[in-house]
């Protein structure tokens, strides 16, 4: 790959390690090498240690104490053990569990096992920005319910949802609020006391950290909350979660976190600047674009946007060197276009000609502009090959005509 | 998505785009697929003495879609309307290297093709020409 050639706007997959990070996570792996489980040597002691002090910057980060944070392989990881693990710890108060439509994978697919296993399930609808419905929340939580679990930012749409009154409902009510925050760890203010967040997801390389280390915050205290292992083994992290820790993963986490909290509102905002000058440019430029997702309040990276009339994939082919996804049926393996948009209510249209642009702590306004041209000249040749912008420039409104589909 | 060499050229430099007078005798318009699926194919040809004189295609759709099309053009051209009726979706597969997902851009083609064949003799009041083998 030329990646010298390579405009990267694809931060919500995955982030650059930050150099910073790198160098502190190297003496990690071949001079300190200890397992951090190694009770009777230095070689373990050291690597405790350094775990511990990654615990308390993990937790100070979102106004827990270190002794909450339970490291695993990722998000996806957390985010199983949060909902797994909750469910079957409180099954005998109750078997049903509350979440939303546009929620990750990791959630949902949990979430429906759950429902296989004999649990009921609510998936509460968004609204077209991509917010649910505060009342019919509350309304769905019942005297069985166990588990709410919201999302922070949307990893599609970058919409958030007020985790803060969410939190305040599920307090209310008596039931445990998860949230999945691993779009907005160490990019939105969170603080797990004022939010009355009981358990919360976090990864590492959405901020500049390694792959392959996520945490779980599990609130200790009013109330504490507990957890059915679904990883057996050595009774690691307060047996929550078995398997020799990541302490070069665990390290790189934290330092991470520390470079987020550096100046977490100036960078936001410098992103969220670019960002918006992408996303002028485009507006300004082409007719027919729709911005998915709750413009004023969504992660400051985020972009995702509709270009009227052209399909994703092929958009993709022609911004050569540019790193973006689409919600387009044929970029995704199930060949299914994007759930989260469909969810949205927009129509599936509008998600086969989606791109999610997001920006980061790397990109510049050079980068914005070239590939703001790219994309500009790229939906003008396809509009110029599309049927339906030709019949749209008739007058005819396609959701009048009847098509044939196949 | 990887694609072929044909592919990307098609995608690149699509031949054929444009679009036929619609309510001329001579021309015959086939519009196949839906938005909502992520592909909406037009293609129109122009007749005279039985000979496929022009056609033109617009495509909504991904690079496969648009290859499919760009490419039946190209074989429309030239072609009597009974051997029109020969063009196989396979054959486009075949061609253009496309692999087994975007197998439904290629069926989109033909039936786009069969469509704007029988919309111009439809104008002509022909009997439709078999497409049976």
């Amino acid at each position: 790959m030329e990646q010298d050639m390579q405009i990267y706007l694809d931060y919500q997959a995955t982030t650059p390690v930050d150099p910073r990070v790198l160098e502190a996570m190297m003496p990690w792996f071949t001079q300190s090498f200890g397992n951090a489980a190694s009770r009777n040597h230095a070689f373990g002691w050291e690597a405790e240690k350094a775990v511990d002090q990654a615990r308390k910057t993990l937790g100070a980060a979102i106004g827990a104490s270190g002794r909450e944070i339970v490291f695993t392989s990722g998000a996806t990881e957390s985010n199983n053990i949060a909902i797994l693990g909750v469910a079957r710890m409180y099954a005998p108060k109750g078997k049903h569990v509350i979440t939303c439509s546009t929620e990750h994978k990791a959630v949902l697919d949990p979430m429906h096992a759950l429902e296989n296993e004999g649990w009921e399930l609510t998936v509460l609808g968004v609204d077209e920005q991509g917010h649910i419905n505060l009342d019919e929340l509350r309304s769905a939580i019942r005297e069985d319910t166990t588990l709410v679990s919201i999302m922070h930012g949307n990893n599609e749409i970058g919409t958030l949802h007020p985790i803060g009154e969410i939190g305040a409902i599920c307090r209310e009510k008596g039931v445990l609020f998860h949230t999945d925050a691993t779009q907005s760890l160490g990019k939105e203010d969170i603080n797990v006391q004022d939010m009355n967040i009981d358990l919360l997801s976090g990864s590492a390389h959405k901020m500049y950290g390694p792959k392959g280390v996520g945490m779980l915050y599990v609130r200790r205290r009013n109330p504490r909350v507990r957890i059915a292992p679904v990883m057996h083994g050595g009774g690691h992290e307060r047996g929550m979660r078995s398997g020799t820790l990541n302490v070069p993963g665990i390290v790189g986490f934290a330092k991470a976190m520390e470079l987020c909290l550096e100046d977490r509102e100036g960078e936001q905002a410098k992103i969220a600047a670019i960002r918006n000058r992408l996303q002028e440019r485009l507006s300004s430029s082409l007719s027919h674009v729709h911005v998915n997702g709750d413009e004023n309040n969504r992660l400051a990276c985020s972009l995702n946007i509709s270009f009227e009339f052209v399909e994703g994939e092929s958009m993709l082919m022609g911004m050569h060197g540019i790193a973006v996804s689409s919600g387009s049926a044929c970029t995704s393996a199930s060949l299914e276009p994007s759930y989260v948009l469909r969810a949205l209510g927009v129509g599936d249209e509008l998600a086969h000609s989606s791109i999610r642009f997001s920006v980061g702590r790397f990109t510049t306004e050079e980068e914005v502009d070239r590939a703001a041209d790219l994309t500009i000249s790229t939906v003008k040749k396809l509009r110029e090959m599309s049927p339906l912008y030709e019949m749209a420039m008739e007058g005819i409104d396609l959701s009048t005509v009847k098509w044939s589909g196949h | 998505m990887v694609y072929s060499d044909k592919v990307i050229d098609h995608y690149e430099n699509p031949r054929n785009v444009g679009s036929l007078d619609k309510e001329a005798e001579d021309v015959g318009t086939g519009i196949v697929g839906a938005p909502e699926c992520g592909d909406v194919m037009k293609l129109q040809i122009q007749v005279e003495d039985g000979v496929i004189k022009d056609a033109k295609f617009k495509t909504f759709g991904c690079g496969s879609a648009i290859a499919s099309s760009s490419l039946a053009t190209e074989w429309l051209k030239g072609r009597t309307v009974e051997e029109a009726t020969e063009i196989r979706n396979v054959d486009i597969v075949e061609e253009l290297a496309l692999p087994p997902v975007k197998i439904h851009c290629s069926v989109l083609a033909e039936d786009a093709i069969k469509q704007a064949l029988a919309d111009y003799q439809n104008k002509q009041g022909d009997e439709p020409v078999s497409t049976e083998e």
